[in-house]
């Protein structure tokens, strides 16, 4: 992991999203770029840009003609224009670019509408409360490892039509793809190709044996009267089991993280239930889990800074959440704050397409959880992880329920 | 007054319907979409007014 690496001294010009001090607090650096910078620029994983502000950060997210999105996730993993299947990317819609890109995204989102997702609701409830039920009478329960986790795995498995006994292998997945930024080319490459052998089992046994989930929905779909191909079906899968996962997971977890801190925060929305859906907007601004990356597509100059083609570009919401030019007391959680522009599913032609259903649990998961333990405190803050790399969120989290 | 929506700026991140159902709907991708006219009652203007302001495309806008 990072400890190989020399610390970041410098993160204008030296950062590193996998630093430790970066991965535990980054608050205090980002605010530090947005007046000394505000692009920040690093030689670590052969070069990369990091605009701080929010005005920045949506310029770079709605310019699809100087920025590609054919790699998202930033690592020592350098696609070259011959590594990637252009224009439709490891993980379409995600990894696509225009035009092709509308295809993908029309392809996936009617699966991810407000009126699909918002069927789910009983499920995701009864979910969370199968784990309550599981924490038995232990006075220290794991808001990370016993909860967060598992509700977004619980989701995606029971979408995806996947073995239920496979949710532990999910969940190294996803961790092997977004954890292991620190990974050698070589290991990440043997990672995917055994996670691609696993995706084609499943369409097998799809193929074999149609239901009504969303792999069958793929493995139906057409573009202009043709099935697609196969690695648009494993990419989007993929996709949906890497992005629906630990980002999820995150913004429960980081959301428990803040409630176990701030009685009074956790007093109102149990004695307010009608405060939920403002709270829940202002936990994504807060805690955003995600930061995305794009690759530079060509020369050019942007905000004074010389990009060069295949830089890497880390897009940080989070960041941009954290802008006071964009938000009053940016960096103060307003549990009741009603207006809140935040962009936390990104911005432009990616917004996240499962940002619905994260939403929705989130929600439930918050609901049910105060509902179960109406009070609470962290157990042991030091014992406290976060995830590095660009989904951030607690990941231990000792949690005090009685 | 009516609440209107630019399709061309809505990315479907649901934060209109969300706030003010009685003034917003979303089509089967999860865009927004105006319901009826786009006229807000008295009683609505509050949450069309919030409407714009938490869209983050800025894609509401409201005429008088």
């Amino acid at each position: 992991m990072s400890h190989t690496k020399p610390l970041v001294e410098d993160f204008a010009t030296d950062f590193d999203h996998a630093d430790p001090q970066w991965v535990s607090d980054p608050y205090p650096i980002w605010e530090d770029l947005r007046t000394r910078c505000p692009v920040a620029h690093t030689n670590r994983y052969g070069g990369a840009w990091f605009p701080a502000t929010h005005e920045l950060v949506s310029r770079v997210a709605k310019d699809t003609e100087n920025f590609t999105s054919r790699s998202v996730v930033m690592s020592n993993l350098r696609p070259t224009d011959e590594d990637l299947p252009a224009p439709i990317g490891i993980a379409p819609p995600i990894t696509s670019d225009p035009p092709f890109h509308a295809i993908a995204r029309r392809l996936v989102l009617p699966a991810f509408s407000p009126g699909v997702v918002n069927a789910l609701e009983p499920q995701i409830r009864a979910l969370c409360n199968r784990l309550l039920d599981d924490m038995g009478d232990a006075a220290v329960v794991n808001g990370g490892t016993q909860f967060a986790q598992y509700i977004p795995v619980g989701v995606i498995q029971q979408m995806l039509g996947f073995p239920l006994e496979d949710i532990e292998m999910f969940l190294q997945i996803v961790i092997d793809v977004l954890d292991s930024i620190d990974s050698s080319a070589e290991d990440r490459q043997a990672t995917a190709d055994k996670n691609r052998a696993y995706f084609e089992k499943q369409i097998q046994d799809h193929v074999d044996n149609p239901r009504d989930d969303f792999t069958s929905y793929l493995l139906n779909a057409e573009i202009a009267g043709t099935k697609l191909e196969l690695d648009h079906v494993i990419g989007t899968m993929v996709l949906t089991l890497v992005a629906g996962i630990d980002t999820t997971w995150s913004a429960i977890s980081s959301s428990l993280w803040h409630l176990a801190q701030n009685p009074d925060d956790l007093a109102r929305l149990v004695n307010e239930p009608e405060l939920m859906d403002v709270a829940v907007e202002e936990f994504l601004r807060f805690y955003a889990p995600v930061t995305m990356a794009r690759l530079v597509a060509k020369d050019h100059d942007f905000n004074g800074c010389p990009m060069k083609k295949d830089d890497w570009v880390l897009l940080g919401f989070p960041a941009a959440n954290r802008d006071p030019e964009v938000f009053e007391d940016a960096d103060k959680f307003i549990i009741d704050r009603r207006e809140n522009r935040h962009v936390a599913f990104g911005l432009g032609i990616h917004r996240c397409a499962g940002s619905n259903l994260a939403r929705l649990e989130l929600k439930v998961a918050i609901q049910e959880f105060i509902k179960r333990f109406p009070t609470f405190t962290l157990e042991n803050p030091n014992e406290v992880t976060f995830s590095p790399g660009q989904v951030r969120g607690a990941r231990n989290l000792p949690i005090r329920v009685k | 007054m009516k609440v209107v929506i630019n399709a061309d700026a809505c990315t479907g991140q649901g934060r209109c319907f969300g706030i003010a159902p009685e003034l917003f709907d979303f089509d089967d991708l999860g865009n927004g979409v105006v319901k009826g006219d786009g006229k807000v009652t008295p009683e609505l203007v509050e949450k069309a007014r919030l409407a714009e302001a938490n869209c983050p495309e800025h894609a509401i806008s409201i005429e008088e």
